[in-house]
């Protein structure tokens, strides 16, 4: 994927968790869980809905990667071969 | 001063008979407690921080308080004398009388502690809300709960309080931790910092309210549980039998505090044994609560199968990468603890997970495997001395059956029955604030009815088997459905909803509504995302996370939804004989 590719699987799998989420106002640094207001089985869902979305599994080490939109983009891009 | 308890701890009519026994262990209790000098009473804060303060323990540290980067910051016994002294003259010189409500709407940190302690200083009743709270089951609580001061955040004030406050009209005093913001709240930093560092804690009797706990029940409003200050009795002495809490312990409870657990145990119970409390201001992540427990050196450590399950995702391999040879005791309350997470602590932590059964009513843990005894993996262990438990026989409903105010104890060795227990113990709940009706509904025969039903095997073992009613257990809260339906239903496109907790293998249930839309319009996808959307920003973590449409809900006779048969549905099961549900339709 390319990052506006990842960018935008991520921000499908967090409105699917969130809808009222602004994932559009977010800044690349910004804590998800923070920002958003997920809390542990939000964040569970959306690594979920998000692994859907790239067709791969997602592994728990590789969470902390998924902390905000920059480092989230960065590794899905990563991950397929973007 | 509002005189709280409206019955002494034996409820409104209970027999003496075994409760005498039981009174005995808690005399005993009662006696490892100083009492406020002079013969003025009990007052929890006295014992869990000023006779600490006062001798040799002054200098210990007793909060040891983790910011979200992982900075920590200590206060010693000594210091959360002066400090918890110093948010009691504030409350007194702003007006705030023993009696009143002070709620906290804060995350975990040391101003928590500070609030909740110097609220009990000043005989004033502590009331804590969960922070992941939206601003209606927020307002909902202020309100029941007539709430004079607030302690919160900037953040929180403005996004749940402030945009409800005029809803609020006993809400007098926000006090604001941290950076200060709105000119509406004091800034309590600078409140405190100008406030009398001396405070004589007033006389306290034993059965002045001390703590509103706020639960929920299938029908109605939240009740507001209230508890008295004779339950530090309770908390003291449960602490050191269910949860193996000695001397010299460094104890991490990660409960949430706006929940019963995070302040009975959260806060109150390791203080009034004078030992070390960890508290974490981050959110849940695998590797920093393994460091923390290795760091920290933790040795007693209380958290919740949700938790336990989520670290069991990481597998077994890296709790055995940090050195958790401190820790010596695990303990799981929330919901009903599986086999399969406690041997999952006997694999990765060298220790099985220690289940324990308790609620908001009783104020302590009531059912436990205790240190030393054989756990039986899925059981939540047995009845505690001083607690007196039983099985009742259910009626249809699948509450106990109450014939002409009789209640039959179920007695054969693996037979269900809703849990029930002899009323006497310290922390029992006092009543619902102004709700009588709802109190009295909770006693018969002399016994007090949980609501929760288990069996019992022939080792006296307690298993927990499923809610009574409609309440939803999710990630260790109890859900009412009546407030997340109540909170749909006033979407424009909402004839009817039906709230029930769906099967979820990490937070035991998860909170699913059933949708019948008003005439016109029509489900969608989009529809549905607009109702979750609808209710997060209302209700926020009690918000439902799936939603079903249903052209037509099943009714009672009454009109009422039936959300027992949308649960059967959900299961699969058989929805059995409907012929009692009249207007089914």
């Amino acid at each position: 994927m390319t990052p506006e590719q990842a960018t935008r699987a991520i921000s499908e799998a967090l409105t699917r968790v969130a809808p009222d989420a602004d994932v559009g106002g977010l800044a690349p640094g910004d804590d998800l869980r923070d920002a958003l207001e997920l809390d542990s089985l939000d964040f569970l869902a959306f690594v979920e809905a998000l692994s859907d979305r790239i067709g791969r599994r997602i592994d728990e080490d590789d969470y902390p990667k998924l902390a905000t939109l920059g480092s989230a983009r960065d590794f899905v891009a990563a991950r397929t071969g973007g | 001063m509002e005189k709280a308890p409206m019955h002494g701890p034996r409820g409104p009519a209970a027999p003496a008979d075994d409760a005498a026994i039981a009174a005995r262990v808690w005399d005993a209790a009662r006696a490892e407690l100083d009492g406020l000098p002079g013969g003025r009473g009990l007052n929890i804060a006295h014992e869990a921080v000023d006779r600490h303060a006062a001798g040799p323990a002054a200098g210990r540290v007793a909060l040891r308080c983790i910011g979200r980067d992982g900075d920590v910051t200590e206060v010693t016994y000594a210091e959360l004398r002066e400090r918890t002294s110093r948010f009691a003259s504030l409350l007194r010189g702003l007006g705030v009388r023993p009696g009143d409500r002070v709620f906290s709407l804060l995350g975990r940190g040391a101003d928590l502690y500070v609030a909740a302690l110097g609220t009990l200083k000043n005989a004033s009743v502590f009331a804590p809300l969960f922070p992941a709270f939206g601003p209606e089951p927020v307002a909902e609580r202020l309100r029941i709960g007539a709430g004079r001061a607030l302690v919160t955040s900037a953040d929180l004030y403005r996004r749940k309080v402030a945009p409800v406050r005029d809803r609020l009209p006993d809400l007098e005093h926000v006090l604001i931790a941290g950076e200060p913001g709105d000119p509406a709240t004091i800034g309590l930093a600078d409140a405190l910092a100008a406030a009398d560092p001396e405070f004589e804690i007033p006389p306290t009797d034993p059965q002045d309210m001390a703590l509103l706990h706020f639960t929920s029940g299938t029908t109605g409003r939240p009740k507001g549980a209230v508890h008295v200050h004779e339950a530090v009795v309770a908390h003291h002495a449960t602490a050191a039998r269910a949860l193996d809490l000695r001397s010299g312990d460094v104890f991490w409870c990660t409960a949430d505090p706006g929940c019963v657990t995070g302040t009975s145990y959260g806060i109150i119970a390791p203080l009034t044994h004078g030992l070390t409390v960890l508290s974490d201001a981050g959110d849940f992540d695998a590797r920093r609560w393994y460091r923390i427990l290795a760091e920290h050196r933790v040795s007693v450590w209380y958290t919740a199968p949700t938790a336990i399950r989520m670290l069991m995702r990481y597998g077994d391999d890296l709790p055995r990468s940090y050195d958790l040879s401190a820790l010596r005791f695990v303990a799981s309350v929330g919901e009903a603890l599986n086999p399969e997470a406690v041997t999952w602590g006997e694999r990765a932590l060298g220790m099985p997970v220690h289940d324990n059964w308790w609620q908001t009513e009783t104020g302590a843990i009531m059912i436990a495997n205790v240190a030393g005894m054989p756990v039986k993996p899925g059981s939540m262990g047995r009845p505690l001395p001083g607690v007196v438990a039983t099985l009742l026989r259910q009626g249809r409903d699948g509450r106990a059956l109450v014939t002409d105010g009789r209640v039959t104890e179920v007695t054969e060795p693996g037979a269900q029955g809703e849990i029930a227990l002899r009323p006497g113990w310290p922390s029992m709940f006092r009543g619902y604030l102004h709700d009588e009706a709802r109190y009295a509904e909770c006693f018969a025969g002399g016994w007090y009815l949980t609501g929760d039903l288990a069996r019992r095997d022939a080792d006296g073992y307690y298993w927990f088997v499923a809610r009574a009613d409609d309440v939803i257990k999710s990630a260790g809260h109890l859900i009412g459905p009546f407030e997340v339906e109540s909170a749909l239903m006033e979407h424009p496109a909402v004839a009817q909803a039906g709230v029930i907790g769906k099967p979820d293998p990490v937070a035991g249930e998860i909170v699913k509504a059933f949708v019948e839309l008003k005439p016109g319009r029509e489900p969608s996808e989009e529809l549905a995302r607009e109702l979750i959307a609808f209710g997060r920003r209302r209700l926020g973590a009690v918000a439902p996370r799936e939603i079903a449409f249903d052209e037509h809900l099943p009714l009672t006779q009454s009109g009422k939804v039936m959300r027992r048969l949308l649960k059967a549905r959900e299961l699969g099961l058989d929805t059995g004989d409907t012929s009692t549900l009249g207007s089914a339709r």
